[in-house]
């Protein structure tokens, strides 16, 4: 038998049918849903008399419009201030309870962003099909699950039928040797690979995250960098299955459990390529040469090294790629050739689905811990991923130090990232995001999103400007 | 869904690599439980000088003069001309739904995000890949002759009325046929629905743990 890529074997094992003209239908195991790309397939399936295929593989929950201050939170959905939000958080859970759908509600202590509670709760496993209307869930893939973000259409199509019409993608290995240097984190690894491959050099691809820097690291860092494989085009990121997946899995509320957890055990031991699997693409990167990242454009591939300077359009050959520069300077208020440690910062904000699990606030407290917020920052938010992420913050007393530092400490939720609820960036204010796009505007109306660590976010938070947390302390 | 055959318009180019969904409809306009009207916040950022709302009357907003769909003729294309990556970012469908809204049936460019690219077809909308070459030429007659129309035709999978003359693209089968014969996918999912209880009867006994109610 020809030798097979995870992605290959992911796909075969999920393959319903395949057409005569080559499309298939894929079965998905696992569909995650939020408020913000649900209402109108709920809607869908109502109009046309349909009923969900299979309700248990459904979980919800809100996350992108929720509020964060205690204030709000503690009245629950009446306590979202803007009218349009609170329909849209309502009409999920409607739907949910209309069609019998599983919903972590604002008040549940397992609501959060939907990419840290599908792992956090074991509804997302090794070897699953995950899908969820929203590109950020190649996270999952980090389990050795086949994971990717679809749109609304194809949530009511994932609702109505448990299957999704597929092509599928070409395979491409993202291999890091080596061992990465001390405050170089996951998320310097996925900026870095990000800014050698480009936002669309994995499109059309499915990329596994391979060799000794992905061995190594935590499961909650290669949700990291699985999380922001869309940002290189790819909408599926993957690492293979080891011990380090099988033991974060156990115990979760939905892994499964004694006869059945020695089977998906002995099923999942085959959840990677075959040594002589081949890949249509393969990008090998050395992982100690990787430096804390930052970027300095609006566009998660416009990342440098902190102790490098802001490229001159004036020596980029390309002109598509010269204008692209000169564009995102005038955007971000900067000049060409300026060092990013020179780039003062109005607001940091340290959360979202790529850097607000335990082990990203534990960094971020470590380096906060005894030092006070530089007084040019506006504000310094940490917001936790989920409600059990922030009751375990808590009884480490993280918030504590968060709090000495002068950082806010709020409530679970997307916030900042996107700034759907009322935490946004103004006009022209640089921010230190932990997050994962630097759009224009993304982060609020005329926002500057720098993207990077969660220690870097803290280290800039003391500063007042990016420093290199290597140097920090 | 709207079938798409033959559409003759005016192509608007957009000179601009790596457009992403945040700019195609910002996140304020995502909090609408419909599909429809996203139109007016097509490009928001780019279109007015002032932050929009949800609630704002459009109409009496300071309009970007220097921005393409403000120009004549192009307030009324319906094909938009645009350079590499376009789509990326967020999977929002709301992307697709405002370009419909505002009248775009067609996207032209060297290269389209994956969800972006999926989400069109979900809504009648075809976009077409070129060469960098190809939306090169078509960028140039675009800016040097306001107005400028083509004809694409996706039966013949080619587009007519352009000086280098016809150009021939394709798209995969599955999506040209529901494309053209406007179907709803869903509806032919369940046509295979046999298929779908086989695929669960096969894959219950192999992993339960999958099916745990």
């Amino acid at each position: 038998m020809a030798a097979k890529t995870l992605y290959d074997k992911l796909w075969d094992a999920h393959l319903v049918h395949q057409q005569e003209d080559g499309s298939c239908l894929i079965y998905i195991d696992r569909h995650l849903l939020h408020e913000v790309t649900s209402p109108q397939a709920f809607e869908g399936l109502r109009i046309a008399g349909r009923k969900p295929w299979r309700i248990d593989t459904n979980l919800a929950t809100p996350d992108h419009n929720v509020p964060t201050t205690t204030q709000e939170r503690s009245v629950g959905v009446n306590g979202i201030a803007d009218p349009v939000s609170k329909i849209q958080v309502m009409t999920l859970g409607e739907n949910c309870d209309h069609f019998g759908i599983t919903e972590f509600k604002m008040q549940d202590a397992r609501q959060g962003i939907v990419h840290v509670v599908g792992p956090e709760q074991g509804a997302t496993l090794p070897g699953m099909t995950v899908v969820c209307g929203d590109s950020h869930t190649a996270t999952h893939g980090a389990l050795g699950a086949l994971a990717h973000g679809i749109g609304t259409s194809e949530v009511e199509h994932v609702l109505a039928t448990q299957c999704l019409i597929q092509k599928k993608s070409k395979n491409m290995l993202v291999k890091v040797d080596g061992v990465l240097g001390k405050g170089v984190t996951a998320k310097d690894v996925v900026l870095a690979i990000i800014g050698e491959i480009g936002t669309a050099g994995g499109t059309g691809y499915a990329i596994e995250f391979a060799g000794q820097v992905f061995a190594d690291m935590s499961m909650e860092g290669r949700m990291t960098v699985c999380n922001m494989a869309i940002e290189a085009g790819a909408r599926v990121g993957m690492v293979a299955v080891d011990k380090t997946t099988i033991d974060y899995v156990k115990g979760r509320p939905y892994a499964p459990q004694g006869e059945q957890w020695d089977m998906a055990v002995a099923a999942w031991q085959d959840l990677h390529s075959d040594a002589d699997a081949v890949f249509d693409q393969v990008v090998v990167m050395d992982g100690s040469k990787i430096a804390p990242q930052v970027t300095w454009g609006t566009s998660p591939e416009m990342v440098l090294p902190v102790s490098a300077q802001v490229p001159n359009p004036a020596t980029e050959q390309d002109q598509v790629k010269a204008s692209s520069i000169e564009r995102a300077l005038a955007y971000m208020g900067l000049q060409a050739e300026q060092a990013i440690t020179d780039i003062q910062l109005d607001r940091v904000f340290i959360g979202s689905c790529t850097n607000s699990r335990i082990e990203d606030l534990r960094a971020a407290a470590e380096v906060v811990a005894g030092h006070k917020v530089a007084t040019t920052i506006k504000q310094a938010l940490v917001v936790p991923g989920s409600g059990l992420v922030k009751q375990q913050a808590e009884a480490e007393g993280l918030d504590k130090i968060f709090e000495a530092a002068g950082l806010e400490w709020r409530e679970p939720g997307c916030s900042m990232c996107l700034a759907m609820n009322a935490d946004k960036l103004g006009t022209g204010e640089h921010c230190a995001s932990t997050s994962n796009r630097n759009f224009e505007g993304r982060q609020g109306f005329g926002g500057r999103t720098h993207l990077v660590s969660p220690a870097m976010a803290a280290a800039a938070a003391i500063a007042g400007h990016f420093v290199d947390v290597r140097d920090f302390g | 869904m709207q079938a798409f055959t033959q559409l003759t318009g005016i192509v608007a180019p957009l000179d601009r690599a790596n457009v992403d969904t945040d700019m195609i409809i910002p996140k304020q306009f995502l909090k609408s439980i419909k599909r429809s009207g996203f139109g007016p916040n097509l490009f928001d950022e780019l279109r007015y000088l002032d932050e929009g709302q949800p609630d704002a009357d459009n109409s009496q907003r300071p309009l970007n003069p220097d921005f393409i769909l403000n120009q004549e003729p192009y307030t009324k294309a319906s094909i938009l001309l645009a350079r590499e990556n376009f789509g990326c970012g967020s999977s929002r469908e709301h992307a697709p739904w405002a370009l419909l809204d505002f009248g775009i049936r067609c996207v032209i460019a060297p290269s389209f995000a994956d969800i972006f690219y999926n989400n069109c077809f979900k809504n009648g909308i075809l976009p077409i890949t070129l060469s960098e070459q190809q939306v090169d030429e078509l960028f140039k007659e675009a800016t040097s002759n306001k107005g400028f129309n083509l004809t694409v035709d996706l039966e013949a999978g080619c587009i007519k009325g352009a000086q280098l003359g016809d150009i021939n693209f394709s798209v995969d089968n599955f999506r040209r046929h529901c494309l053209l014969n406007g179907l709803d996918d869903i509806g032919l999912t369940l046509e295979q629905s046999d298929f779908i209880k086989q695929y669960e009867a096969k894959r219950k006994a192999q992993a339960p743990w999958l099916f745990a109610e």
